[in-house]
């Protein structure tokens, strides 16, 4: 604007000049008198003439041309943009059952500026409000814009829409929009498919683009790793509105609107079958449940307890229930099969075996004493083979085991010779999917930890620890942690005999039936097929053989391997198992983990992830004892924990 | 007799702008359920009505005795005063101004007329001096501006401000036949004064005057008369007390309306929904039209009535926003091609009566083309005057043709009339 005004007042000035000049010469001119005296004045009169139409134009190049704000202006007041929302796309499960789906919803939007002569009255009493209510949605409303559209009433119901649609002629500056909401066919997998809800500050900023206020977004599980694909794309109409912003018709007849376009459908891997039952042993535990079939990797159920209703955390109802779920002391919102990071427990002495198997330190008919003075075990002969430690869940066994991976005698001192082992043996845990984030297609999984070299010095300082200080990681106490869903990626790759697929839960997404090929990529662990022959045996025989930790879950007729775990941590020791069946060719791999209950794994987990592989494998389960005792069992200790200070195994 | 031809070019110029204009009231008012063009219902209908009786008045004017127009001025110029007497008494009030005479299928408007009048009276006292410097004799001096300002402040009486401020439009041709220039240059500084008065505190403003004043007699100067001082002295006395009366005018001459008009244009008030609310609406419609305008009937903001008047005063935002700044660019051309062709003519005359009143008519259409564009430009503060041969408007188109065509009927005996 500085450059107009500078310009004005420059041209002005020139008029000024020449006028003065023709003022000089009148004075002369007085003297000659000829007829026409002034006819020079003619030119400044054309002068006059010409700087005007200049200024003109060059006030509309400013306006036109070089500013753009005139142009945003008007857009702004004289088009409206109605969105169109499209339809969220559906959720299956991998036998094609309908698992979440779209119900019709309306908002009642207001435009204040328009809602003159209302009877406040009528409106109040068919909408079902009180008047003081009324007062302050509309302030509300008031406050965002008195001229563009802002939401009255949220979400409102088919049938409660259907009782005063006939009425809403009356109400001038009242409409309804459609949106959708979330329907849950069955109150599973909630952890699974998580929820949705309205899109925050940080929502819109990642994708400001896409995203308004008042969108909705998926906030957690699958709705939320395939935001983009369920969404859709959203459609819009540009209506051209007039003064009194009534709807003139649609702006360049429609030329510039797109529809909206529905979300892709998710093909999942989850049997809702086996989830349902899954989350049906779980009630009254806290805990988890994972079944992955092994040779694909794919996610069969994934339970975690105690779980909610997903539809409590839908439409209006959303705000109250999301409260009171997250303020539960025993975390239903928390999804521990992916992110609660336990001690493994025993079943981690399965991976032990097998790195050392690899390694060479032992060999498969290696026996070592069960020497109780190194680390507690329970009464059982000495194992003279890896098969029989496997089966026997022999503590010191393992002791012996671990001190071979870790003190290779490749340096003379023990704390130069163990870094090195740890290592050679932390590439072996991530080979096997620990202390790494397993890609899976859920949001915010944790990585567990395999301590290293670095962690430890952090800790003792450096060539300040040795194996000494470390044993107890090899009976899955100490400091590793693990999730889950890697304990059941574990016992997939007993069933694979040494390799696994990333566990995932969708098949194919999308109109185009999408993929992601990731999921298609074997990871090999490197170790030879027939050591995990050797550990798949020992795991036969912890369930068949006297003597093994988890006879309660054999299965007649059906080949079950597994292995038990008792973790032992600040409250009662947690109850772990992982299983897989049949023995050759297998079909589904399990890992349950029940937490703080007494009995150790072979009592709680064992039998319940037996239930599990027999509910998949022969469709129906026939131990309807076992099933009925654990379905009402409460084993879990009383939240909050006693405290108590963490202590190691002896 | 020796007649010469009409100059068809002014003709072709006056129809070009006729036309376009006629297109923006159509655009300006389209409605889809009256788009057929001849419908006497609809705005756009009407004006076609006031061309098609415009262009038989413009025939009319060139096939009378051109002789008749000074012999007839004074009766024309009494029976026009006539008019606006009757109409202070008669008329109806439409927008706050009392200016029409109501004949039910029209309404005719007295001002619209009293320019032309005006011009050919003053034309005709003009030609009937001596020589021309008896301009500079005060009794002639005082009967030209009685001639002026009588009917302007008729008009005024009317509440019609814009109609009576087009009288100030005799200036330049008053100029051109003797006038001295330093009343326009006065008249120029009075209203630099005005705006900076309202803008600037006062007692700055006599301080920078104080110090111009010493800076021409002490520095410029070299040699220094008493002559001088009191020259100086007086000028900066006057302009001082100028400075000080502008806030009594504009606080108890002006009125309200006015003054609001003012206090927007120089930006003190931002009101975009009261008074400021057609130049806001006029700028955004123009603005929003770009380089090449959204095109014949697109308009977003004229077409959803967001600019009041908008086919009379406002009618300039239609072209700007469906026909952008070439079309913009166009109009103006169009007009400066007719001003300039106006005032060529004038010169070629050899009568003062011609001469003069061809200069009025230059002049009246320039005064209205200055105000009405500068205003929906948000340069020149709201006066409601109509863009000649475009806003729509029977009266005006009417009056507008009628002094248009009687210059263009005296040029065409340019060389009998002497």
């Amino acid at each position: 604007m500085h450059f107009r005004q500078f310009d004005e007042q420059s041209i002005e000035l020139l008029v000024v000049e020449t006028i003065i000049a023709a003022g000089g010469e009148r004075l002369c001119a007085r003297e000659t008198m000829s007829s026409d005296l002034y006819q020079e004045r003619s030119n400044v009169i054309r002068i006059i003439f010409l700087v005007v139409a200049v200024i003109f134009i060059a006030r509309l190049a400013v306006m036109q041309i070089f500013d753009s704000s005139y142009k945003e202006k008007a857009d702004q007041q004289a088009l409206r943009t109605i969105t169109q929302y499209p339809a969220r796309g559906l959720i299956y499960d991998r036998n094609g059952k309908l698992l979440v789906y779209n119900e019709a919803v309306y908002d009642l939007m207001v435009i204040p500026k328009m809602t003159k002569r209302l009877d406040t009255a009528l409106f109040c009493s068919v909408v079902g409000i009180s008047r003081s209510e009324f007062d302050q949605r509309m302030m509300k409303a008031c406050r965002f814009s008195s001229y563009s559209p802002s939401i009255f009433m949220k979400q409102v119901s088919k049938e409660e829409y259907a009782t005063w649609q006939s009425h809403l002629y009356k109400f001038h500056g009242f409409y309804v929009q459609q949106r959708t909401l979330r329907v849950y066919e069955k109150p599973i997998a909630a952890h699974v498919l998580g929820y949705v809800g309205e899109v925050d500050d940080n929502d819109i900023s990642a994708d400001s683009t896409y995203y308004r206020q008042g969108d909705y977004i998926g906030k957690s599980g699958l709705e939320k790793s395939y935001e983009e694909v369920l969404r859709g794309t959203k459609g819009k109409r540009i209506m051209h509105v007039d003064v009194h912003n009534r709807e003139i018709g649609p702006y360049l007849n429609g030329s510039l609107d797109t529809m909206a376009v529905e979300g892709g459908n998710l093909y999942t891997t989850i049997d809702a079958t086996l989830q349902e039952y899954a989350e049906s042993l779980m009630a009254n535990k806290r805990g988890c449940i994972v079944a992955i079939e092994p040779a694909t990797g794919e996610v069969l159920t994934l339970a975690s307890a105690p779980s909610y209703d997903p539809n409590l955390l839908v439409g209006r109802i959303r705000g109250k229930n999301y409260f009171q779920l997250a303020s539960d002391p025993s975390k239903p919102l928390f999804n521990r099969a992916l992110q609660a990071q336990y001690p493994p427990g025993s079943i981690f002495k399965v991976a032990q075996a097998m790195t050392a198997l690899n390694l060479g330190v032992i060999t498969p008919g290696q026996g070592f004493p069960c020497d109780k003075s190194l680390v507690g075990c329970h009464n059982h002969p000495s194992a003279r083979s890896v098969r029989e430690a496997i089966k026997m869940s022999c503590n010191p066994y393992f002791y012996y085991t671990y001190r071979r991976i870790i003190q290779q005698g490749k340096f003379k001192s023990i704390y130069q010779d163990s870094p090195y082992g740890l290592t050679v043996w932390d590439d072996y845990m991530h080979r096997f999917g620990f202390g790494t984030r397993l890609p899976i297609d859920l949001p915010n999984v944790k990585s567990g930890r395999i301590p290293d070299t670095a962690f430890y010095n952090r800790h003792y300082g450096k060539e300040r620890w040795a194996f000494s200080t470390i044993y107890s990681n090899s009976i899955g106490q100490g400091e590793v942690e693990v999730v889950p869903l890697q304990m059941a990626n574990l016992a997939c790759i007993v069933a694979n005999r040494g390799y696994y697929n990333t566990p995932h839960l969708v098949r194919f997404y999308g109109p185009d039936s999408a993929r992601n090929e990731e999921y298609y990529k074997r990871h090999e662990t490197g170790i030879r097929p027939d050591y995990f022959d050797i550990a798949a045996g020992g795991m036969y025989d912890v369930v068949h053989v006297a003597g093994g930790t988890a006879r309660r879950a054999n299965i007649p007729d059906i080949d079950i391997c597994g292995k038990t775990g008792t973790a032992q941590n600040s409250g009662d020791d947690h109850s772990v198992f992982i299983c897989f069946a049949p023995k050759d060719k297998p079909k589904i791999a399990v890992a349950v983990y029940v937490e703080n209950a007494r009995g150790g794994g072979g009592y709680w987990a064992a039998p319940i992830a037996s239930l599990i592989v027999e509910k998949y494998i022969r469709g129906e389960v026939t131990r309807k004892d076992v099933e009925n005792m654990y379905r009402t069992a409460a084993p879990c200790q009383k939240l909050p924990l006693p405290v108590r200070n963490k202590r190691k195994k002896k | 007799m020796i007649e010469n031809k009409i100059d068809w070019l002014t003709i072709a110029l006056y129809a070009v702008i006729l036309l376009f204009g006629w297109l923006n009231i159509y655009a300006a008012c389209y409605d889809e359920s009256h788009s057929a063009v001849l419908d006497l219902t609809t705005k756009h209908g009407k004006q076609l009505l006031w061309i098609g009786v415009s262009l038989l008045l413009a025939v009319l004017m060139t096939h009378v005795q051109p002789s008749i127009y000074s012999s007839m001025a004074y009766l024309i110029y009494m029976v026009i005063l006539a008019l606006l007497i009757v109409t202070l008494f008669v008329g109806a009030v439409i927008k706050g101004g009392q200016s029409w005479i109501d004949f039910g299928f029209f309404k005719f408007q007295p001002s619209e007329f009293a320019k032309f009048a005006t011009a050919l009276a003053v034309a005709k006292y003009i030609s009937s001096l001596d020589n021309e410097n008896d301009y500079s004799n005060i009794r002639n001096k005082v009967i030209v501006w009685m001639l002026i300002l009588i009917p302007a402040l008729l008009i005024l009486l009317q509440h019609d401000t814009g109609s009576a401020l087009v009288f100030a439009s005799f200036l330049l041709p008053l100029y051109r036949h003797g006038m001295s220039g330093r009343i326009l240059l006065l008249g120029l500084a009075a209203i630099l004064l005005f705006v900076v008065a309202l803008l600037v505190n006062r007692f700055i403003i006599v301080g920078v005057l104080a110090a111009i004043g010493l800076i021409y007699l002490f520095v410029w100067l070299s040699k220094r008369t008493r002559k001088h001082y009191v020259w100086v002295t007086s000028l900066f006395l006057l302009c001082s007390a100028f400075t000080f009366s502008v806030d009594f005018v504009f606080e108890n001459v002006l009125e309200s309306h006015q003054r609001d008009r003012i206090y927007v244009l120089l930006g003190k008030t931002q009101d975009t929904r009261g008074t400021g609310y057609n130049v806001y609406q006029s700028k955004i419609a123009i603005g929003s039209g770009g380089f090449m305008g959204k095109g014949f009937l697109n308009g977003t903001i004229t077409k959803a009535d967001f600019v009041p008047e908008q086919e009379t005063d406002f009618i300039f935002c239609t072209v700007g926003e469906e026909w952008g700044f070439v079309g913009c660019t166009v109009v103006l051309l169009l007009y400066l091609a007719l001003l300039l062709r106006v005032v060529r003519l004038a010169e070629r005359q050899r009568s003062r009566f011609s001469r003069f009143y061809g200069y009025a008519v230059a002049s009246i259409l320039f005064f209205h083309l200055f105000i009405n564009v500068g205003m929906v430009l948000g340069l020149v503060p709201v006066i409601g005057i109509p863009l000649p041969f475009f806003s729509y408007g029977g009266s005006s188109l009417m009056a507008f043709t009628i002094l248009l065509f009687i210059f263009l009927r005296l040029d065409q005996a340019r060389t009998e009339l002497v």
